[in-house]
């Protein structure tokens, strides 16, 4: 594998990291009896890439001022963030318990104030994209050449605040920021599906952009789109390259990742009311049996300091 | 005398020649809001956000995480009211270092009605933590304020009136957040109010000294943070207070001053001038002014009705 020079590249089993962190995502929300499962497992293989082969990050520095930034604007996907920091060394594996619990840094919600390697606090929906309007407009003012990256739920899009920063990160040609959005088509609650009753005139789906053509639509607002199958790494590689090339230099690019809510844990791939759940005893030991990874007791070994990863580069 | 808004408008390029980390975001207002002239000056600095006030905080956040001082340019009302979310989650709670200068508040706004209106923007702001709530009475207290506000981190909401306001203070003037000014002393009664308000309650005042009665004038420019001690000892000795507030009688300067005194145990008479419950209309200023108690002769009046009978 080879990667941007300057770019760590810290390790080259990305299957394996994904896994560990949805695994961290299960036992942590199991254990605090909080949080959410699905969207932090549907976009993990998205995120893992992102951290481990695309930013430009210290974690011995986080607060880096030439780093790339990432608004996770799904703020509810906080566990998963957080699992994934940990295991790029920006906190400690066993600090993951503490999420959700009071004095925590680890708050329900990505909180700036408190936690180092955070770019921006979110939770309230359709906030995120706007911030990295912001930090791409100062990047270019301050001719740095960092790029920034929002996640982005595909329930969320529906607030109207995303569509003010879509426009007017196009008219700005804001080719220094990419928007990916976690499609896994289903939401908190959406509107009851049920073969029998399905009335398209009334959107009874529960996919929230049931009968919109979202790549036609960022498409028309000068966007460009690139449709990926988000759990498919070749795929995620070859968007976020594409991403930051600079033959597209006019427009922003969006990276509509086709995700399965749950992925990872087949008691929770596709069913919405995983969204947010304490697994019971019986799940979480299905949970287990299915994620967690051998190299379990090598990264619990480092769990107190900064895991060393495969291929690891300062 | 120079409308609040032009001087606010040059204050800001002032800020940027002196600061290249200065950057205004425009909600498609700045000929109003006189933003324009930081667009002439600071082209480079200047984002038009268009009318989308939203998103327009949520990139001040962004830009003030990066190192730029983001000052805003609309009206008050979409600031405080519209976009109260990001403000709440992206500023106030993250604690950037955006100035949200809310243009047009109070009454005085022009004939334009109840929609453009900001009669809560006091509340609301007051109620968000890591908000600085600041409320210029002249144009020599806004640029002090600008000042403190350039110079120092953190989320300040700057309540900007849209017209001419006689002097109060000089050039020399140095803003210190919290301060108390005793514009006036006396006895009896004491008048409290921020903002360009100040200067009626001065009129107020020459008309109640012609009637007898010397009240204390105190001016808040700063409603949060609060010298709650300095508020508590200049309001001592008084046996009825009156807040002047181009304002809702709920939640804002009538709000605080009660809150301060009761909480201390002081329990004289409180009463709270302003827009009662109820809503703005479109008007001229002296209409708005007499119809809502906040005209010279209209709070001098009602000073002298509620005064003590003294025998």
């Amino acid at each position: 594998m080879t990667a941007d020079p300057g770019v760590p590249v810290v390790s080259d089993d990305l299957p394996a990291l994904a896994r560990q962190a949805r695994w961290q995502v299960v036992k942590t929300v199991t254990s605090s009896k909080a949080g959410h499962i699905g969207g932090p497992l549907s976009m993990m293989d998205l995120l893992v890439s992102l951290y481990f082969r695309q930013l430009n990050i210290r974690p011995e520095e986080p607060d880096w001022a030439d780093r790339d930034r990432f608004v996770l604007s799904k703020g509810h996907a906080a566990i998963g963030l957080y699992a994934v920091l940990a295991l790029r060394g920006f906190l400690p594996l066993d600090e993951l318990p503490t999420f959700d619990k009071g004095d925590s840094r680890l708050q329900g919600h990505p909180d700036v104030t408190r936690l180092p390697g955070l770019d921006s606090s979110t939770g309230s929906l359709g906030q995120g994209l706007s911030v990295g309007v912001g930090m791409a407009l100062g990047a270019r003012l301050a001719k740095k050449p960092f790029h920034t990256w929002v996640l982005l739920g595909d329930g969320e899009i529906q607030e109207g605040m995303v569509w003010e920063a879509v426009q007017v990160a196009a008219r700005y040609r804001l080719s220094n920021l990419t928007a990916i959005i976690d499609r896994n088509g289903l939401q908190q609650f959406g509107l009851p599906s049920s073969e029998d009753t399905v009335r398209t005139d009334r959107g009874d789906r529960r996919d929230p952009w049931f009968g919109v053509d979202l790549a036609a639509v960022f498409t028309a607002f000068g966007w460009r789109v690139l449709e990926i199958d988000g759990h498919d790494y070749g795929q995620i590689d070859n968007a976020y390259a594409l991403a930051q090339a600079g033959d597209h230099a006019d427009r922003p690019t969006v990276i509509i990742a086709h995700t399965v809510k749950g992925k990872g844990l087949s008691l929770a791939e596709g069913v919405h009311t995983w969204h947010s759940i304490v697994p019971s005893a019986e799940d979480f030991e299905r949970a287990r049996q299915e994620l967690e990874p051998d190299e379990l007791e090598l990264l619990d070994a480092h769990a107190t300091s900064a895991p060393t990863m495969n291929g690891a580069s300062a | 005398m120079t409308a609040m808004r032009d001087v606010w408008g040059e204050k800001l390029v002032q800020l940027g020649d002196a600061d290249p980390r200065t950057v205004v975001l425009d909600g498609d207002l700045a000929n109003s809001t006189k933003a324009d002239k930081f667009a002439k000056a600071h082209p480079d600095r200047f984002f038009q956000m268009g009318i989308a006030e939203q998103n327009l905080i949520g990139a001040a956040a962004g830009l003030a995480s990066v190192g730029y001082v983001p000052w805003t340019s609309s009206f008050a009302v979409f600031f405080t009211h519209r976009a109260v979310d990001p403000i709440r989650m992206l500023v106030a709670q993250s604690h950037a270092n955006v100035k949200i200068a809310g243009s047009y508040a109070g009454l005085l706004i022009g004939a334009v009605g109840k929609t453009h209106l900001d009669i809560q923007d006091l509340a609301i702001m007051r109620a968000m933590p890591d908000m600085t709530v600041l409320s210029p009475g002249d144009n020599h207290e806004l640029v002090a304020m600008m000042d403190w506000a350039q110079a120092n981190d953190g989320p300040v909401y700057l309540r900007l009136t849209r017209g001419a306001v006689p002097d109060l203070f000089d050039a020399e003037y140095v803003f210190e957040p919290g301060s108390v000014r005793e514009l006036q002393a006396g006895g009896e009664v004491a008048l409290v109010s921020t903002g360009p308000q100040t200067s009626r309650v001065l009129a107020a005042a020459e008309l109640l000294a012609e009637a007898g009665v010397q009240p204390t004038v105190l001016h808040l420019p700063c409603l949060k943070p609060l010298d709650e001690a300095a508020l508590l000892s200049a309001l001592a000795g008084h046996d009825l207070i009156v807040t002047v507030e181009e304002h809702s009688i709920h939640g804002g300067l009538g709000g605080l001053v009660a809150e301060v005194l009761t909480a201390a145990g002081a329990a004289p008479r409180i009463d709270r001038i302003g827009i009662q419950d109820t809503w703005g209309e479109s008007a001229g200023d002296d209409f708005l002014l007499a119809k809502h108690g906040l005209s010279a002769e209209s709070i001098a009046n009602r000073v002298r009705r509620n005064l003590p009978i003294r025998h």
